[in-house]
């Protein structure tokens, strides 16, 4: 069977008796084997967990009781969230072996809600990367051109949907690690606001930037998803106690008339020509469905590379500190406890955790904090202002997803800062707190997805969701 | 040059990171690169700019955020001890930390 399976496709098919959960969850297995091997997407498969979801989900069926919202859906899990009794690496050799003894709350959500988790997909190490190829467990490949990256740092995330091998997935982002994968493997993928979403059982990376969020093959599936997930969780008090709105009841509301921001500094050099053009077709398009375009300034843009590295790998140095050898993960010995400590993580981390860990350490260490750190945090609230102007303005702002189609594997790796520029035009939002959303906006060449990028005021994931729906029905993806 | 071999050797040392020689070299240069870079930060006036820690609103305050100050009972003790490298229940074995 090779049917593009939607949320709304699984619901019908399953209550008209088409197929079971089970049957579904074993198509979707059987598909993993076939492609796999090619894409190392996933790390770990769990058809333990999945089908006893699925026989729980079938039971219901034939008992003809009402079914969870997500009830049966073959989902994939970022391997940097917990699951419990299923190996989360994190994509490094430190916790090769690790099994949570306890899931995440986003995780937890998925299942309550019925879906089916088949595995745990590949990501750079502990989620510090833009092309997944800092895995400790191998690249993963583009579905769309196998000899490209996916994008980063939840690779393997977008890879597992683009293919056809989850209906949707969870991934993670920090700095773009969720919008720019998806827009490197054409779908549509989603952060919500920082806080939206429980970060409980999330293995930090950044805690005052790291988020959860969805892809899915089309946008009212990522609304789904991410109205299950979001919400106040007592164990996370950075989460929000604000309410979760329906999304997808939200998606429907018509777009005529929204203000959408262009900000002319999102719009300069470092951007492919062919992203340009497909992302200029793409505001067209968004001016026939009714909406206002209105230039705006946000002349802090160009910091923001800067600013991030700063912080993420400032807070990523205190972060990874715990992983000593001591109470889980990898332990390489020595007589003393610091020889242990200093073996196990030079010989657990990969180069890319190494070098942040490194930045990170000297830009909090004394003498240098206040020219790096706090300085660093201060353009960080300029940052932050920008777009609190802009949304007195506009409803939501509208910019390329990456400055770059999906690259050659191994075409950045020798120089990491340019593997950070990648970054440019999502970390903005990251720093700022707000949501953001990475819509098909058509192919260079045919071949090549393009993204195009929507960020929301604070607690705005409606006003985005609606937009990028609009825009997906009215063929965005084929420009 | 903004970072030297010296300062890469001092920061190993803070993070407990064992580096190998030519790792040291590598990543000098690197971070030196991207600190070269983080520099265009001067170009900004943030004399009287608050600092920013972290991007909450204002349900977020201390006030929405604490609970009772009750224990809440969390058995993973015994699932956890499996994992470890070297478990002594209820202990985790480490290397000698106090010297003679």
């Amino acid at each position: 069977m090779t049917t593009n399976w939607t949320i709304d496709a699984v619901r019908a098919s399953l209550e008209a008796k088409k197929i079971s959960a089970r049957e579904l969850a074993a198509d979707f297995y059987k598909r993993i084997e076939a492609r796999n091997a090619e894409l190392n997407a996933y790390l770990a498969l769990s058809p333990e967990t999945a089908y006893a979801q699925a026989d729980k989900i079938d039971a219901l069926i034939a008992a003809n009781e009402p079914l969870p919202p997500l009830a049966g859906v073959p989902v994939a899990i970022k391997d940097v969230l917990s699951t419990r009794g299923i190996t989360t690496t994190c994509g490094s050799k430190i916790l090769e072996h690790y099994v949570p003894p306890y899931d995440a709350t986003a995780v937890t959500r998925l299942e309550n809600a019925g879906a089916v988790i088949l595995g745990k997909t590949n990501c750079d190490e502990f989620a510090m990367g833009s092309s997944n190829e800092n895995s400790a467990y191998g690249p993963v490949k583009n579905p769309e051109a196998l000899d490209r990256v996916p994008g980063g740092s939840s690779g393997g995330s977008a890879a597992v949907v683009a293919a056809g091998l989850a209906v949707a997935s969870l991934g993670t982002d920090t700095g773009g690690s969720i919008r720019q994968p998806g827009a490197l493997c054409g779908i549509p993928a989603m952060m919500g606001s920082y806080g939206r979403v429980s970060r409980y059982g999330l293995i930090a990376f950044a805690s005052s930037l790291d988020r959860i969020g969805p892809f899915a093959t089309n946008v009212k599936d990522v609304a789904a998803i991410l109205q299950t997930i979001a919400g106040r969780d007592p164990n996370d008090s950075t989460s929000t106690s604000a309410p979760v709105p329906v999304y997808t009841a939200e998606i429907q509301k018509p777009v005529k008339g929204l203000r959408i921001g262009i900000p002319r500094d999102y719009f300069g050099e470092g951007m492919d020509s062919g992203v340009r053009q497909k992302v200029e077709a793409g505001i067209e398009l968004l001016k026939r469905l009714g909406c206002q375009p209105v230039g705006i300034p946000m002349p802090h843009t160009d910091y923001a590379i800067a600013t991030y590295y700063i912080i993420a790998t400032a807070e990523a140095s205190s972060n990874l500190a715990r992983y000593d050898g001591v109470r889980y993960g990898l332990r390489v010995d020595d007589p003393t406890l610091i020889g242990m400590y200093r073996k196990t993580r030079g010989a657990g981390f990969g180069a890319e955790v190494k070098r942040r860990i490194v930045l990170g350490t000297y830009v909090l260490s004394a003498g240098y904090y206040d020219a790096y750190y706090l300085k660093g945090q201060k353009v960080r609230a300029l940052i932050a202002q920008d777009f609190r102007e802009a949304f007195t303005k506009v409803d939501a702002i509208v910019t390329p997803t990456s400055p770059v189609p999906a690259f050659k594997l191994g075409e950045r790796t020798s120089d990491p800062l340019q593997m950070y520029l990648a970054d440019i035009y999502t970390v903005t939002g990251s720093l700022a707190g707000v949501p953001g959303i990475s819509v098909p906006c058509g192919r260079i060449c045919g071949k090549l997805p393009v993204g195009l990028q929507l960020f929301g005021p604070a607690f705005g994931e409606s006003r985005i969701l609606q937009l990028a729906h609009a825009f997906e029905q009215a063929g965005g993806a084929s420009l | 040059m903004k970072i030297s071999r010296e300062d890469v050797v001092r920061v190993a040392e803070l993070a407990y990171l064992d580096l190998s020689e030519s790792e040291l070299e590598t990543y000098r240069a690197q971070v030196d690169e991207i600190l070269e870079y983080i520099g265009k930060l001067n170009q900004l006036d943030t004399e009287n700019v608050e600092p920013m820690a972290q991007v909450l609103t204002d349900d977020q305050t201390a006030d929405a955020t604490l609970r009772d100050d009750i224990v809440v009972p969390c058995g993973l003790a015994v699932e956890i001890l499996k994992q470890a490298p070297d478990p002594e229940p209820p202990f985790f074995r480490v290397p000698k930390v106090i010297e003679r």
